[in-house]
């Protein structure tokens, strides 16, 4: 958010008077902004807790921007990936408002542990949006310091942060960064078929025995690669949560600003010394898993057409107009900023120069290795040998 | 100087006492490693002095203990993480050679994980199936991983410590069955002079035959030498120690003089340890050399019941026969 603590949220066992049932009338899917633009006060769930988000003018503008900025910046990525610019792009298509909710809750001191899909919550870190790029582009391994941004690498292999997250929320305990408002705390991103690993099972025995200041937070695009949430759970995820000994709550992904509350909620209660937490993110993943990928093979286009109808920055666009909280220039304006940053992130992505072949020594060692030492200078001289030659 | 007479067990014990006590970051995690001190004992009494903050009984299941250990080293703690038996590692295996083993070189040189995983391991401790195997070559096949292994009460006080005190991730492999054997301990050395620890060392000089071995079979080794003495065979004994890296320069120097090799080592032979030996010993050392690189090793089967690992493990006989052998040529 532009400044401020705009997200208020109160944990109460009173049902709140004024909130009233989402607009899919199930009560155990939080949401703030109906699919129309309709705003809902506050979501109080089964256990008591409500949620409510209480933004200034500006901000929602904001939130807006962010949505608007990461969809137009992944589809850049897409085109990037199609003319041969990049070998791979995972697409965040429809998920922009399960990342950007849940990236702006974050405070600057929690750390965030993604999958290879939040290039959201990266902008919301802060994080030159090139810098995913160049790990899908070849010519790096991702780029940015995870303790800068408070932010991990990108994680390829399916729930293995959850572990990394985990592990680094014991150490908040161990560092005695619990208990206050300015406490810390850590978020695991995973995806619904990323339930079935040993590893995130495990996350959540150990976040549960430890008590540890982490919020999981489940993006259930609906489909692992081809594979539909009915091949990973007879139950619906957020439900796993009390198997463990944790709070779950369902949030509407496709809602940024419930995507905020119950994020900004299970991140303070961590902080405060609360333990974990399971936030299964209701979205859907609008494009292919990755640009690999022909979703077409296994999905029908009604399914998608139906989810196309909740976009979640279509129910933005709809509010602020209703609300006359932003007009027609300043739809404008963020477009052409989208476009401008899209431009100037495509010219630096084929700007990116190819590694020298040498540096793949690099780094493999703390404190080297003389058996690396060995080989770079044999590769060296090898390479050497061509200098003067045709090739 | 303080020397004392200490178990290999009791040594590492030492050594991972004086971890925790030279920096607040040193942790250990693991299955059994508090109250009950490990199922070797050799945690025994640190939980009690250090507290279940610094000693950790994990949940019982590895990938966790590794996972996990993987976060807090990212927060900036050194776990130590103790897999209570060789044959329960691979449930860990994908952190470990998929984030443990490749953080650092991922991160461009950002992230560090300086840890140590402590893995018990070889047979000859008469066990049930998955507690006597030796898995050192997954580990050393793999970049990002450095992989060392004590034979003796003074390098396992020492080389511990010098493992912790590491960035680099470190596997490091306790022979089991070696736990019980006494040596004497100079606990007052000072770490920084220590012998490196990712060297190699000769612990028998002799003229005629280099023997590569590390780990449980070194003691094996030296036994078959002084039996080879008695037969005016002098096999100069070299304990690698490292096993990733390898330290050979002894080696190439030693087959140099002797121009007969044997490699010893408990795990099976296909694809193993003794094949980049005897590699890479052909490679600097084809002109010196009376005979084929032989090895000697556990056989290719799965670790078999317990009545008939004499059988399956290297012993002194096996190695005096291939020692014989290199002479057949």
């Amino acid at each position: 958010m532009a400044k401020g603590d705009p997200g208020g949220t109160t944990r109460s066992r009173r049902a709140a008077p004024r909130s009233k049932k989402g607009a899919t009338g199930d009560p155990e899917l939080v949401q703030l902004l109906t699919p129309d633009g309709e705003r809902i006060e506050s979501h109080t769930s089964p256990d008591g807790t409500e949620y409510r988000v209480d933004f200034t003018d500006e901000e929602y503008r904001g939130l807006y921007r962010d949505l608007v900025l990461v969809r137009k910046l992944d589809a850049e990525a897409t085109a990037l990936q199609r003319q041969g610019e990049l070998g791979l792009w995972a697409s965040l298509l429809g998920q922009e408002a399960a990342q950007v909710g849940s990236g702006r809750a974050l405070r600057t001191q929690d750390m965030a542990f993604p999958t290879y899909r939040e290039h959201g919550v990266l902008y919301c870190r802060g994080i030159d949006p090139i810098m995913p790029l160049g790990l899908f582009r070849g010519v790096d391994q991702g780029g940015w310091d995870p303790n800068e941004f408070k932010f991990n690498m990108y994680t390829i292999v399916i729930g293995a942060q959850t572990l990394h997250a985990t592990g680094y929320a014991m150490g908040i305990t161990m560092d005695g960064k619990t208990g206050t408002d300015d406490g810390e705390a850590a978020i695991a991103y995973f995806g619904d078929g990323a339930t079935s690993q040993g590893d995130v099972n495990e996350a959540f025995v150990w976040a549960s025995v430890f008590n540890a200041p982490l919020v999981f937070f489940c993006q259930n695009n609906q489909y692992a690669i081809s594979e539909p949430l009915e091949r990973q759970t007879r139950v619906p995820l957020y439900q796993r949560a009390a198997g463990f000994g944790f709070p779950g709550v369902r949030v509407d992904g496709n809602d940024v600003l419930a995507s905020y509350a119950v994020t900004r909620t299970a991140l303070d209660n961590a902080r405060h010394g609360q333990g974990p937490s399971l936030i299964e993110a209701y979205t859907y993943r609008m494009g292919a898993h990755t640009t690999s990928d022909d979703p077409t093979r296994y999905r029908i286009a009604s399914e998608v057409e139906a989810w196309q109808a909740k976009d979640p920055i279509t129910r933005v666009k709809a509010f602020l107009e209703k609300q006359q909280i932003a007009d027609a220039d300043f739809f404008a304006e963020v477009d052409e900023q989208a476009r401008r940053e899209s431009v100037h992130l495509r010219e630096r992505v084929l700007d990116m120069p190819n590694p020298e072949p040498v540096t793949m020594f690099d780094h493999v060692y703390p404190n080297g290795s003389p058996l690396l030492d060995e080989q770079r200078a044999q590769f060296t001289r090898y390479m050497e040998s061509f200098e003067g030659s045709a090739h | 100087m303080a020397t004392e007479t200490l178990t290999l067990g009791k040594a590492l014990n030492t050594g991972l006492r004086r971890a925790l006590e030279n920096d607040p970051k040193v942790i250990i995690m693991g299955e059994d490693v508090g109250k009950l001190g490990g199922v070797f004992r050799i945690t025994d009494g640190l939980q009690k002095d250090f507290g279940d903050q610094r000693v950790i009984d994990t949940p019982l299941a590895e990938s966790g203990i590794i996972g996990t250990a993987v976060g807090l080293a990212i927060r900036g703690y050194r776990p130590i993480c103790e897999i209570q038996f060789d044959g329960f590692v691979y449930p860990a295996y994908d952190q470990i050679v998929s984030q443990v083993a490749k953080m650092h070189y991922r991160s461009g040189g950002r992230l560090s994980i300086p840890m140590v995983i402590r893995i018990p391991y070889g047979g000859g401790i008469g066990a049930v199936e998955h507690h006597s195997e030796s898995p050192e070559a997954y580990f050393a096949h793999t970049a990002g991983l450095k992989v060392v292994t004590c034979a003796n009460p003074q390098d396992a006080y020492v080389m511990i410590q010098q493992a912790i005190a590491s960035d680099d991730p470190i596997v490091f492999l306790e022979p089991k069955r070696r736990y019980w054997e006494k040596g004497q301990v100079d606990l007052d050395a000072p770490l920084s002079e220590a012998y490196p620890l990712h060297s190699a060392r000769v612990v028998r000089p002799g003229t005629d035959v280099t023997v590569l071995t590390y780990g449980p079979m070194v003691r094996t080794c030296l036994e078959a030498a002084t039996a080879a003495a008695e037969d005016g065979r002098e096999l100069e004994v070299i304990d690698l120690r490292s096993l990733s890296p390898l330290d050979l320069t002894a080696a190439y120097e030693s087959v140099q003089r002797t121009g007969r090799a044997v490699v010893v080592h408990e795990a099976p032979s296909n694809i193993g340890l003794g094949a980049e030996l005897a590699a890479r010993i052909t490679e600097k050392c084809f002109y010196s050399l009376e005979s084929p690189v032989l090895r000697v090793t556990g056989f290719d089967t799965p670790y078999p019941a317990a009545r008939v690992e004499e059988e399956y493990l290297p012993d002194l006989d096996r190695v005096l026969d291939a020692v014989d052998r290199t002479f057949g040529w």
